[in-house]
């Protein structure tokens, strides 16, 4: 059997983790009859796939298969996807740019030496080669860059989480199972101690409408204070550069950009971050950028669509105070 | 005595002003700021941070960094060396800039066995000029060596034969327990680089650079070519403008935001 193009979905509890879909809507583009494999154990809820727009899903079946996301990190994964690529020989392979996707696909490259097109935000089918073309961020987002595959050899494209909005259109895929549980991988592998979860503080970033981000500017963690107060009063996230939360003023779970997290909030109000390339590229897709900075020429000027030029111990104060006024609450 | 290689690629500053990157889009390359020199990428300088908290920590280590480019600025390359890893080597070939992450991991992987391998392989999660993070993920895969991403702490175990490790996972972060010769890519979390003292950049500018070519490393082809092909290279155009919201002063002007705000549906 060959195949055109294959999607590696991930799976996390058991289910589908959000950038599956997104990945069948990026197939899309240039195959409507993906398969979509999956590595499983017994836990799997196949129910979960019940509309997923594919032609196929194939099942990789190992009991191991949902532990190593977290022991071995991803390296019995990317065996089982090795194998899978073994069998189908599929023309291209699909992937989400997660800390799952990176390992697995760059894996998968390594072992077919293949080319491999990371983190796209664009795929398509060049009409007059015929061959996939995928446009990715590169530089940190000031730039992009426009690949096209060559040869006839695997093609690995991993697609960056948020880029293609997921997929509603649903389904009733034919599901396949593969018995790999004789797969194992050769060698030393890491092994998990233990999973340490970190209660995030607040409202979590990915699923708010508001969110407010403190960057270099508030000049250390106290002003973080102010800006809590201002989410308690809109509902907001708390965001922040990778500058702040360098500094201490506050936990890395709170950055926003290309390696922290990626937002799409309706507004979006930063304080005293410059807006560099690496900060916008994560929440480019934020509809509306409020900015407050004391500098005019401050990057983020050119992504906001209102701002204030001022120091943010100025501006912030009457800013919050005018905010819970039309809330009808009273600052403390 | 534990030997650590530590990948380090020489990148543009990544801290100009996002209006001075500019590219020429016909010869799809970068074009540098001028008077702008480059930089050790920043997630390197955090791995060669961690290599050396493991030395501060007790671990009798020799610390070795290894670069793949050409046109080396020395002075920026020799900073790992001026707080305190002990050897340079580049492998300074004009063919490197062809090269892509499996190219690049075959003259990695090449130039650390030809230097007597290593027990611990350290990178930077990404190189800040393509922000794949292939490269090591693509070492580990060549040298069989597990890999661990995303490092955030690391220790030598209690026995000395295997690493203790906190990876930033989803949420929190994983305790890992990794054998060695291992591949890790070390992330910002772990905390930035040393301040070079005068005693350590005096000690960098005596150290001399151990230079190769990829011809030097006998490896034959490395390149893994014509796979995949640029064919465009563009800076984006932001569409937005801004409206600035002045007010008779600063704490006015934040006032009347958040009215505009309020006006606009946004709040
Ligand atoms: C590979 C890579 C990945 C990165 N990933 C991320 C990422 O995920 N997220 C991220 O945020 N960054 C990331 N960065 C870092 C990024 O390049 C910038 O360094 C960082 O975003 C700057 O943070 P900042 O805007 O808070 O600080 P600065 O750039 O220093 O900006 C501070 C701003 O505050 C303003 N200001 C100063 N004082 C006041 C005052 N009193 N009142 C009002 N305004 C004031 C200044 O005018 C300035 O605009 C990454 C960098 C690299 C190389
Ligand atoms: N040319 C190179 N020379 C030395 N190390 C490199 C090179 N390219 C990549 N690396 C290492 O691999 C990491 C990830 O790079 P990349 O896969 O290019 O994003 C970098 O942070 C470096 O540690």
């Amino acid at each position: 059997m060959s195949v055109g193009v294959l999607i590696v979905g991930e799976v996390v509890d058991g289910g589908l983790h959000p950038t599956v879909r997104q990945l069948v809507n990026a197939a899309g583009q240039i195959d409507q009859d993906a398969l979509l494999c999956l590595a499983v154990d017994d836990a799997f809820d196949v129910g979960a796939l019940d509309c997923v727009r594919v032609g196929n899903v194939i099942l990789l079946e190992h009991p191991n298969a949902a532990d190593d996301g977290v022991g071995g990190v991803y390296s019995l994964v990317s065996e089982l996807v090795c194998e899978a690529i073994e069998r189908l020989q599929p023309s291209s392979v699909l992937i989400a740019k997660t800390d799952a996707g990176s390992v697995v696909s760059a894996r998968v490259a390594a072992r077919f030496a293949a080319g491999l097109a990371a983190d796209c935000v664009d795929l398509t089918v060049n009409p007059s080669t015929g061959r996939v073309a995928v446009t990715r961020p590169v530089h940190g987002g000031s730039a992009f860059a426009v690949y096209e595959f060559a040869g006839d050899g695997l093609q690995v494209v991993s697609v960056r989480p948020g880029a293609f909005e997921a997929d509603v259109a649903g389904g009733t895929p034919e599901v396949e199972r593969i018995d790999l549980s004789g797969v194992s991988v050769s060698g030393a592998v890491p092994v998990l101690v233990e999973t340490v979860s970190e209660a995030g503080e607040g409202i979590p970033l990915e699923q708010a409408d508001v969110v407010v981000s403190g960057g270099r500017g508030l000049g250390g963690p106290e002003p973080f204070e102010n800006l809590r107060e201002l989410c308690g009063l809109l509902n907001a996230a708390l965001g922040a550069s990778r500058a702040a939360c360098d500094a201490g003023w506050i936990d890395h779970s709170h950055q926003v950009g290309l390696t922290g997290k990626s937002i799409s909030p309706t507004t979006y109000i930063t304080v005293g971050v410059s807006g560099a390339s690496q900060h916008m590229a994560g929440c480019s897709s934020a509809r509306n950028i409020v900015a407050i900075d004391k500098d005019r020429e401050a990057n983020i000027f050119s992504h906001a669509r209102y701002g204030v030029v001022g120091d943010w111990a100025k501006v912030l104060p009457a800013f919050t105070a005018a905010v819970a006024e039309l809330a009808g609450k009273e600052t403390p | 005595m534990l030997k650590i290689a530590v990948c380090a690629k020489q990148v543009p500053d990544t801290d100009i002003p996002p209006s001075q990157f500019k590219v020429d889009e016909d010869e799809l390359q970068v074009i540098p700021p001028a008077g702008v020199p480059p930089i050790v990428n920043g997630f390197d300088m955090n791995a060669v941070e961690a290599a050396l908290r493991l030395r501060d920590e007790g671990v009798e280590c020799e610390i070795v960094i290894f670069s793949v480019g050409t046109a080396f600025a020395l002075d920026v390359m020799k900073k790992p060396l001026a707080i305190g890893a002990d050897r340079l080597v580049l492998v300074d070939d004009e063919t490197s800039e062809a090269l892509d992450a499996l190219g690049t991991a075959r003259v990695l992987a090449a130039a650390i066995e030809q230097d007597g391998g290593a027990d611990l392989v350290l990178a930077g999660r990404q190189a800040s000029d393509w922000d794949q993070g292939h490269v090591p993920i693509m070492l580990s895969e060549l040298m069989s060596a597990p890999l661990v991403t995303l490092v955030r702490n690391l220790a030598m175990s209690a026995g000395g034969d295997s690493f203790e490790v906190e990876r930033v996972a989803e949420g929190g972060f994983q305790r890992i327990e990794c054998p060695m010769p291992a591949v890790m890519t070390v992330t910002n979390e772990l905390g930035e680089a040393r301040y070079a003292n005068l005693r350590g950049i005096m000690a960098a500018t005596r150290k001399r650079p151990e230079t190769r070519t990829i011809a030097d490393l006998g490896i034959g082809d490395v390149a893994n070519d014509g796979k995949l092909a640029m064919t465009g290279l563009f800076v984006p155009v932001s569409e937005s403008t801004v409206e600035f919201i002045e007010g008779e002063d600063e704490a006015d002007a934040g006032r009347l935001l958040a009215l505009r705000l309020r006006e606009a549906k946004l709040i």
